[in-house]
């Protein structure tokens, strides 16, 4: 309690001190903390979110005015390390905060941020853990449950199955809220699961127990809310065992189409439920500067970086948020205007999005199908 | 009936694989009385060797497999010059703690090179799939190579150390490395081989392993050469034959175990399995009882 308070005392008189500096400037920059895995097993969401979220740093700086500056940091997706970075951020003067990119570590900061009364945006973080008490925490992604429900939504109104068979990772946050919003939504809209297996974490690699158990039950579809890592190897065992089924899966799948070595062909068909419209004039424009600055194509992470930081841009500026102000202080300015019904954003992960007091996002979703290597919606 | 069968094909598939690594960890042991856990990550050396041969160089897979197997010897036998030879007369506890090291050096050092992003393996075996019972058993082509692969591994190491002079000298060195030195037998070269051809193991393991699961990580051989030590521990470690009947049982049982009873609870049951035969069995299956002479 004690070094936090420390901690405290420290970033506030470094803002202080900062603000003095700044005293002179136009808007001065606010400065934002990011914490996102860099590294580890699931770096290529924390780099994305990372690297869209400069992007669009880069364009609101070049428009004058409120300044943005990013420090990003890395917790390898691991709540305790998360949270170190946290105490880090506040040292160097965080003023908002921007993370996790994972749901795990993003739960165990939003304890700290709600204590400190930090402002936090994840951009990814779409377990309802992240904002569960928390009224200072708010999600640019869709929830889990959220999704699991539009997903039994859309294959019953469409007719793309009626039988459906669960593969879910329950050692996974993710995962298993996904799942639960899924079955939920299929027993009231009425669609069958004849089969529901998990698998955990170590044992990724054998899926013939879970696979033959969908195709005894005489499951047409099999429904992903997991990963793409795991959901590649599904796929490749089950073609390798020939069988023949319909894939369904959540914004984890997106990915499953740049992971190298990987023959997209057995992809192919897949329905994907992703709020990411890589079609749109705005997504191409974003798409390439994305290309220029990394060498690699933009995921839905990045798109959900770029859209936080217009965000808080926007919610920055309605108000009237200045680079003086201490981070407590831009928390309370910012939440009544993020709850404000008058408050709406577009960004390229959706029009009009809009948050609630809970902090999750009320945004449509887009489900895309993926035909001859690309996604199109549907 | 047909549900059964294709659960006993994947245990077998599954199980075919933990034996060709389990083969290696049992002949390290035998000879050098050494755990090297560094055995797993040789493997997932083997596969990233494989995997580069093909995407990068486009080399045939049987070339691949080739080149796989050359590198992993050549590290397998680096390995023990430079980390366990040193500690030849050091306490077994200072072997294995070194052993660990090497573990975590290679998973460090593979990350470093090929980042740890997942890159996904593209099956190294021709062979179609073959389908029974009017397409109601499916039996793929890796299976099939694997369990051949592995029966030929088993039977070729089995002449080997019965019926060559080289053999001899490994089972000399095992018996007594005293004596075996007095006789004329060179036990560092011995130590050396038996490297050789445990990594040479791991390499092939490493592939077939790939082909059948595809994921390919840093980290992806450290938990099936946990569980093909297993294996070896169940079958009777230091046995030839033992280390086969280990890894099939532990493919079935993981198999079974995940299919019937609970996917989550397949690895406690594996491991509780173990401990119930060794509580039975304190050798192992297939070990031989041999008792300390003091």
């Amino acid at each position: 309690m004690k070094k936090k308070f420390l901690a405290l005392l420290l970033a506030l008189a470094m803002t202080l001190a900062l603000a003095a500096c700044g005293g002179g400037g136009a808007a001065g920059t606010i400065k934002i903390g990011g914490i996102g895995p860099l590294t580890g097993s699931t770096a290529q969401y924390g780099i994305a979110t990372d690297e869209g979220a400069k992007i669009a740093i880069e364009e609101i700086n070049a428009l004058g005015g409120l300044q943005f500056e990013l420090n990003g940091q890395d917790d390898e997706a691991d709540g305790e390390k998360g949270v170190n970075a946290y105490n880090n951020l506040m040292d160097w003067g965080m003023q908002i905060l921007y993370g996790c990119t994972t749901s795990g570590s993003c739960a165990a900061v939003a304890a700290e941020s709600f204590g400190d009364r930090v402002f936090q945006l994840t951009p990814s973080a779409s377990s309802t853990t992240v904002t569960e008490g928390h009224d200072n925490v708010f999600q640019l992604c869709f929830t889990d449950p959220n999704q699991g429900r539009t997903a039994a939504d859309f294959i019953k109104n469409n007719g793309l199955a009626q039988k459906v068979a669960v593969i879910y990772n329950n050692s996974d946050d993710y995962s298993t809220g996904i799942y639960q919003g899924f079955k939920a939504q299929a027993e009231t809209v009425g669609l069958e699961i004849v089969s529901t297996t998990t698998f955990p974490e170590d044992t990724t690699t054998d899926f013939s127990a879970q696979i033959t158990d969908a195709y005894n039950n005489g499951a047409e579809m099999i429904f992903l809310p997991i990963y793409y890592t795991p959901a590649s190897n599904i796929l490749i065992q089950a073609s390798q065992k020939g069988y023949d089924f319909t894939y369904f899966g959540c914004d984890g799948l997106d990915g499953i189409l740049t992971l190298e070595g990987f023959d997209t062909s057995l992809a192919e068909g897949v329905y994907v439920l992703t709020p990411f419209d890589t079609a749109s004039d705005a997504a191409l424009r974003f798409i390439e500067k994305y290309k220029a600055a990394t060498g690699s194509e933009p995921n839905q992470f990045a798109a959900d970086g770029y859209d936080c930081m217009y965000a808080l841009y926007a919610a920055c500026q309605k108000a009237g948020v200045t680079a003086d102000m201490t981070a407590d202080q831009v928390c309370e300015a910012l939440i009544p205007v993020f709850t404000d019904p008058g408050f709406s954003v577009d960004g390229l992960t959706g029009s009009g999005m809009q948050w609630g007091t809970n902090g999750e996002v009320s945004k449509d979703p887009l489900i895309v199908q993926i035909t001859n290597g690309v996604y199109v919606s549907q | 009936m047909m549900t059964f069968l294709t659960y006993l094909v994947s245990g077998v598939s599954l199980g075919s694989v933990y034996a060709i690594i389990a083969l290696g960890y049992t002949m390290v042991y035998g000879i050098a009385k050494m755990l090297n856990f560094a055995h797993g990550d040789v493997i997932m050396v083997g596969a990233y060797i494989s995997f580069c041969t093909t995407s990068y160089l486009h080399l045939p897979a049987w070339l691949s497999v080739v080149f796989a197997v050359a590198v992993c010897t050549a590290l397998g036998v680096v390995i023990e010059g430079l980390a366990y030879k040193p500690l030849r007369q050091a306490g077994s506890l200072a072997v294995l703690i070194t052993a660990i090291g090497v573990s975590y050096f290679l998973q460090n050092a593979a990350q470093l090179i090929w980042t740890s992003n997942t890159k996904v393996f593209t099956s190294v075996v021709g062979l179609p799939s073959v389908r029974l019972f009017g397409g109601r058993l499916t039996i793929t082509g890796e299976t099939i190579v694997t369990v051949l692969a592995c029966l030929l591994i088993m039977a070729g190491l089995t002449f080997f150390t019965g019926g060559t002079k080289l053999g001899k000298a490994m089972r000399a060195c095992s018996e007594d490395k005293a004596a075996a030195q007095l006789m004329g037998i060179n036990v560092n070269a011995t130590i050396s081989m038996t490297f050789a051809i445990g990594s040479a193991l791991a390499a092939v393991a490493g592939v077939l392993l790939c082909s059948s699961y595809n994921t390919l990580i840093p980290t992806a051989g450290a938990m099936p050469g946990i569980k093909a030590f297993t294996a070896a521990v169940f079958g009777g470690i230091g046995s030839i034959p033992g280390a086969l009947l280990g890894g099939l049982l532990l493919g079935i049982i993981e198999i079974f175990a995940s299919a019937y009873l609970s996917s989550e609870l397949s690895l406690a049951i594996v491991f509780g399995v173990l401990i119930v035969v060794l509580l039975v069995k304190p050798s192992g299956l297939l070990g031989r009882y041999v008792p300390e002479k003091v």
